[in-house]
Parts: C-alpha cells; sequence; structure tokens
C-alpha cells in the first residue's frame, strides 16, 4: 500500500473529479445525461463510499445504514423549516445529527462482531423506521412525510404545517409560496442541484481517499484481516471501529441531506431495510474495500433502476422491430421479463454473476482487464504490486 | 538479577480437565527461559493465561511488579509483552511490510490514536524500521508481497519480526521453529541469540531439544498441567523425573 504516492493520488483523484464534473456530458449517450440520474449517482455514491469506510475497510457489514440516510434527511428537511432555505446549514446539521445517532447505535452494536453486530444494526434500523411511523411523529410527520411549507403568518401552532425559517425571515429573504432549495440563491434543482451534489461527491470520495491511505486507514485493515492479532499487538480495536462506524454514519447522514436538498421532502421509507440493504449491495457489486468500487456499484444500481425500470413493451419492439414478426414477438416476451418491473431480475442476475465469477466486484474485473494489457505492453516491470488493488 | 514475571498458583480447568495445577514459575529478568513438555501438558495454556486470552480460575500474575490478570490483551501487550503464536497470527492479506509497520504503529501510538489524515507513506522512521527487521529475519525480498502465500515458517519467522519491532521487556515464544527447515530453524536460533544480546527476556516453549539446549539459560518441565523440574539445562538433563515424563517417553 505504499505503492501510491501521495502524487498518483493526486492524478487519481483529479481524474475522478474530472470525470464526475463532466457527467452530464459523458453519460448522455447511455441515456443518462439528465439532472435528476446523475444527482442520485452522486448521493448514493456517497452513501456507499461512506458505507465502504465500515464494511469495505474493518469487514463489519451494518444492515441498518439507512437509519442514518433517513435521520439525515429528516434534520435537513427540519432545517429547512426552522433555519433557512439555504443548504448550508441543513447539510451541516444533517451530518453532525447522523453521526450522533451513529455514535449511539455504534457503540452498541460493536458490542457484538459477525452476524450479531450485523442483526443488531437491522434490529436498529427497523425500529427507527417503525418509530417514525408512531411515537414520533410529532417530528417525522407519520406516513405523510415531512414537508417544507409556507411560511407562518401570525402565531405558530403547528410547526408540521408551519414553517418559520428565522435565519431567511431575520436577512428579509421574501418567500413567493412554497419556497425552494437554495444556496445563497442559486435554486438547487437541476443541474444546479446536481453539481452541489457532485461537489460534496467529490470532497467526499477525497475524504475516503485520505483516510484509506491514513494510519487509521491501515488499523481498520488490520481489523478486517485479523482483529484478534492486532489486540494483542497492543491495540484497542473498538475506538477504531466506533470512528469508522460513526464517518460512515454521518456519509449517510450527508447523502441523506442531499436527497431532502434535491428534493425537500423526508419519509421513513428511507430508513426501510431494503435502502440498507441496497448500499451493501452497491459496495460488493462494485467492489468492497476498493475506492471508486462504491461509487460505481451506485451508478451501476441507480442506472438500471432508472433506465431498465423505464423500458417498456412498445421500446421493446421498436428496438426488434428488424426481426420476422414471430420471432420479434418471443424475443420481446423474454426480454420483457428483465426490463419494466422486472429490472429486480436483471440486477438479481447481475449480481449473482459479479459475486460469482468476480468476488472482489467490477473493480476487479477493471483490474484484471488492466493486468492482462499491462502483461502484455512489459514483462520486466510486471511486479503486478497489491497496491493495485486499492485504486 | 530481577524476577520479571512472577506466577503464583495459577489453576485453570477446562470442564472436568486441569489443565493448570498450581502453577508457580519466576522468569529473571533477561533470561531464557524454556518450558518443555509433552503435548497436552498445558503450556500454550499458560501462555494464554498471560496474555490475557484466557482467565485463570485462581492465581496471581505480576509483570515488572504489576499485576496482569484481568487485564485486556492490548493492555498486556502495552505493558510490553509481546507473543508468537502457535499457529501463526498474521494480518494474511496485507503484505509482509504493513504486517511490521502496524505493530511499530501499536507502539508509537499507543492503544488508539485517531490519524485520519497522515499518510502511513509519510511515516518514514516506522518504515525503515520495519525494513530493518523484516531484513534481520531474511524477509526483505518480499516486503511488498501479501502474507497469504508465505510458507508456515515464513509466517513464524514474520510473527517473530512483528514482536521485535515492538521492543517488548518479555517475549513469549509457542514452538517458535516448528513446521521449519533445519537451515530455517538454525537461522532462527542464531536471530533469537542475536535479540537476547538486546536484553529481551523469553519464554520459549518448544519441542525441539536442540533448539532448546542451544538457547536456554533455564528449563521448567510441565507436565499434565504442573511443573515437575526446573533447572539449568544440564541439571534437567540428568533429572530422572525428567527423562520418564518426557525426554523417555515422548522421545524415545
Ligand atoms: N480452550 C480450551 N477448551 C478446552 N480444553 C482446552 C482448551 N485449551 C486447551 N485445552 C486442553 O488443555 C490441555 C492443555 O492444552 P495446551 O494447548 O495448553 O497444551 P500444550 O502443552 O500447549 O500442548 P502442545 O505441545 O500440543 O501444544 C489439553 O488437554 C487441551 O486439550
Ligand atoms: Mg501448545
Amino acid at each position: 500500500m505504499f505503492g501510491k504516492s501521495s502524487r498518483q493520488d493526486w492524478i487519481f483523484f483529479l481524474v475522478f473529479s474530472a470525470f464526475v464534473l463532466t457527467m452530464p456530458v459523458t453519460l448522455a449517450p447511455l441515456g443518462a445525461g439528465y439532472p435528476d440520474l446523475l444527482q442520485k449517482f452522486a448521493i448514493y455514491g456517497l452513501f456507499a463510499i461512506g458505507f465502504n469506510i465500515l464494511f469495505g475497510l474493518t469487514g463489519y457489514l451494518s444492515f441498518g445504514h439507512a437509519a442514518f440516510l433517513g435521520v439525515g434527511s429528516y434534520a435537513a428537511v427540519w432545517m429547512f423549516k426552522l433555519l433557512s432555505m439555504n443548504v448550508l446549514p441543513a447539510v451541516v446539521v444533517a451530518v453532525v445529527v447522523a453521526g450522533i445517532f451513529a455514535a449511539a447505535i455504534g457503540y452498541v452494536s460493536l458490542r457484538r462482531s459477525g452476524i450479531y453486530f450485523s442483526i443488531l444494526t437491522l434490529a436498529f434500523a427497523q425500529m427507527s423506521y417503525n418509530l417514525a411511523y408512531s411515537v414520533l411523529t410529532p417530528i417525522t410527520n407519520g406516513e405523510t412525510g415531512l414537508q417544507v411549507r409556507q411560511l407562518a403568518t401570525g402565531p405558530v401552532k403547528n410547526l408540521l404545517d408551519q414553517d418559520i425559517r428565522v435565519l431567511d425571515q431575520a436577512f428579509g429573504v421574501v418567500e413567493h409560496g412554497v419556497p425552494t432549495t437554495s444556496l445563497f440563491g442559486i435554486e438547487m434543482s437541476g443541474w444546479p442541484g446536481f453539481y452541489f451534489c457532485a461537489a460534496m461527491l467529490i470532497a467526499g470520495f477525497f475524504i475516503a481517499m485520505r483516510i484509506s491511505r491514513s494510519n487509521f486507514g491501515m488499523m481498520l485493515r488490520a481489523i478486517k484481516s485479523n482483529q484478534n492479532r492486532l489486540k494483542y499487538t497492543g491495540v484497542n480495536t473498538r475506538p477504531y471501529l466506533l470512528s469508522a462506524f460513526i464517518i460512515s454514519g454521518m456519509y449517510a447522514g450527508l447523502a441523506g441531506a442531499l436527497l431532502a436538498v434535491t428534493d425537500p421532502l423526508a419519509g421513513a421509507e428511507r430508513m426501510q431495510w431494503t435502502a440498507s440493504g441496497e448500499v451493501v449491495l452497491m459496495t460488493i457489486l462494485g467492489g468492497a474495500g476498493t475506492l471508486l468500487g462504491p461509487v460505481l456499484g451506485a451508478g451501476v444500481i441507480k442506472y438500471f433502476e432508472n433506465i431498465f425500470s423505464a423500458i417498456n413493451e412498445n421500446v421493446l419492439h421498436q428496438l426488434f422491430a428488424f426481426l420476422p414478426d414471430p420471432v420479434e414477438n418471443a424475443v420481446v416476451a423474454v426480454a420483457g421479463m428483465f426490463v419494466g418491473e422486472g429490472w429486480h431480475l436483471t440486477l438479481g442476475l447481475l449480481f449473482m454473476l459479479i459475486v460469482i465469477f468476480l468476488p472482489g466486484g467490477l473493480m476487479e474485473g477493471f483490474n484484471r482487464i488492466l493486468g492482462l494489457f499491462r502483461r502484455g505492453r512489459s514483462e520486466e516491470d510486471g511486479a503486478a504490486s497489491g497496491a493495485d488493488k486499492e485504486a | 538479577m530481577a524476577a520479571i514475571l512472577e506466577i503464583h498458583d495459577v489453576n485453570k480447568s477446562f470442564g472436568g480437565l486441569r489443565a493448570l495445577w498450581e502453577v508457580n514459575l519466576t522468569v529473571e529478568e533477561g533470561a531464557v527461559h524454556a518450558i518443555i513438555g509433552p503435548n497436552g501438558a498445558g503450556k500454550s495454556t499458560l501462555l494464554n493465561c498471560l496474555v490475557g486470552r484466557l482467565k485463570p480460575d485462581t492465581g496471581t500474575v505480576l509483570f515488572a511488579g504489576q499485576p496482569v490478570l484481568g487485564r485486556e490483551p492490548y493492555e498486556i501487550n502495552q505493558m510490553g509483552i509481546a507473543r508468537v503464536f502457535q499457529t501463526p497470527e498474521i494480518f494474511e492479506d496485507l503484505t509482509l511490510l504493513d504486517n511490521v509497520v502496524i505493530p511499530a504503529m501499536a507502539k508509537h501510538d499507543g492503544a488508539f490514536r485517531f490519524s485520519p489524515w497522515q499518510r502511513v507513506s509519510a511515516r518514514k522512521e516506522l518504515i525503515e524500521e520495519a525494513e530493518h527487521i523484516l531484513e534481520d529475519v531474511g524477509l526483505i525480498e518480499q516486503r511488498n508481497v501479501v502474507c497469504s502465500s508465505l510458507s508456515r515458517g515464513d509466517k513464524r519467522r514474520l510473527e517473530l519480526a512483528m514482536c521485535l519491532i515492538q521492543h517488548p521487556k518479555l517475549l513469549l515464544l509457542d514452538e517458535p521453529t516448528a513446521g521449519m527447515s533445519r537451515a530455517d530453524t538454525n537461522n532462527t536460533i542464531e536471530l533469537l541469540k542475536k535479540i537476547g544480546e538486546r536484553g529481551i527476556t523469553k519464554v520459549i516453549i518448544e519441542h525441539d531439544m536442540h533448539v532448546v539446549f542451544s538457547l536456554a539459560h533455564r528449563i521448567s518441565v510441565l507436565a499434565r498441567g504442573t511443573f515437575i523440574a526446573e533447572g539449568t539445562p544440564e541439571e534437567i538433563k540428568g533429572d530422572p523425573k525428567v527423562q520418564e515424563a518426557y525426554l523417555g517417553g515422548a522421545h524415545a
């Protein structure tokens, strides 16, 4: 892991940033060049990057990370209601609140490891989900979800339906109807919204890269490799694990806040176990323990979810129109199972194929291909270093 | 010389099995103290009690005058006790260099230090030291290799390097040459002699009498959970009880 000099890291980081910022152009041929989807790439990319700091580095598989996503969203919407439609306070508070929440859940869950840890995190997340629908409705607004409303005129009776936005009021911001999120006047929907999320993704990626190369990151890897040995080596592993857990919870909180930034509404379904499972899939699909893998996995899954689910029979008929009719009908019937509602089937198959043939995820695939090229070019400096795995 | 390790009346049972029975042992500072005894005598169990892997039923253990029992393994290591396990315990999917840098970090930074911004590659002095140690154990050429591909003997030497880089006051070695070729065994003996000069106290468990008699200043014989003899190598060689329990029995 010393193979990567800080210069190589910078190049890697700059290439990544350039790609993220040019996604509107580069991904347009794939039909993904529109802001709603690209926002999701960035947001879930962040979610997965953070999840990977826990799962990829320490090997502790949390099955409840959606709870932090949900908490981040609620915290952000509350800040929109109470403080300002400016996204900065919302983002900062969401990250802090998610961090505190993660500290509490992590403190308890990390008393166990392996499957028991996973089950504890799952239990906490389901508990949060159910509380959001029951006891906590005064904060979450239950099934309706927490929404931004118009400014209160006259005395405030119910904060769920009347917003106060004290900061905006203090600065004399004028509102017409239900307000939209903004960054100092720039509306955070559409392309500006995407670029804000992209900036956060780039910052989050940079931090994850530094963590991965740091002393702290090395200890996390050692925990994954042989926690017992590490204990007999004089390391108190618990605070390391808790720190990793809190950091990954803060990433999830940031992702949740960004969901609220692009669409100021928070609902409990964001905390459901399927959402927790999704980030596990993203990370494993892309390559757990790698830097790029989680972002890639998030992109692939969101792409499938949005593009494949939008394909219907008509589109397929157009696509296969060149075939003779009976063949066309048969092909469309088969292909139809994999698109539209059936996109889960496609994703499931893809996931199975990856786990069976590329246990290291898509990144392993790329590295193998890269390895083939390198070997082809120069045999002598082919000391294929293990550091490649880290890209 | 002063005693660095004092074990008093330690008992440990597994269900009905008495693995350790009224065990007493004093190890002098700077000595190489060998513990020998037939398979299942309780040698590894005793080490497990010392490093916090097992909790004895009764007894006390003092290390440099400080009580050891009841502490966490990481605390015991931070006190200055390092251990090589009977089956190598290393970081299998990290490189050799990482494997040695991690214990060095634990020594320098203490049990916990939150440094997510400091690059490992910036810690030049630790890396240099790690490379020196790898050179000492003859593994420097493989420093960037991932450990899972090492032979069992090499893993053992790596684990020894991981302990040595911490400059422990007391080094516990559980069969450090098992699985090694004759040549590697001799190299390890030389290495252990060399670090003996640095004043590290060693407790060494070993079946290989060649290793024991070339290194040990004192030998204690454990049989069925209790010490039956202790003395200099010459005294032990001539002791009929030992002949019967161990040398004569298992190695006839
Ligand atoms: N965790 C455990 N649970 C139950 N019994 C155990 C446990 N550890 C050791 N024993 C038993 O205690 C006895 C002593 O075992 P120990 O491993 O200390 O022997 P040893 O002297 O190290 O032997 P060897 O030379 O084979 O390594 C054995 O009978 C063993 O089966
Ligand atoms: Mg043993």
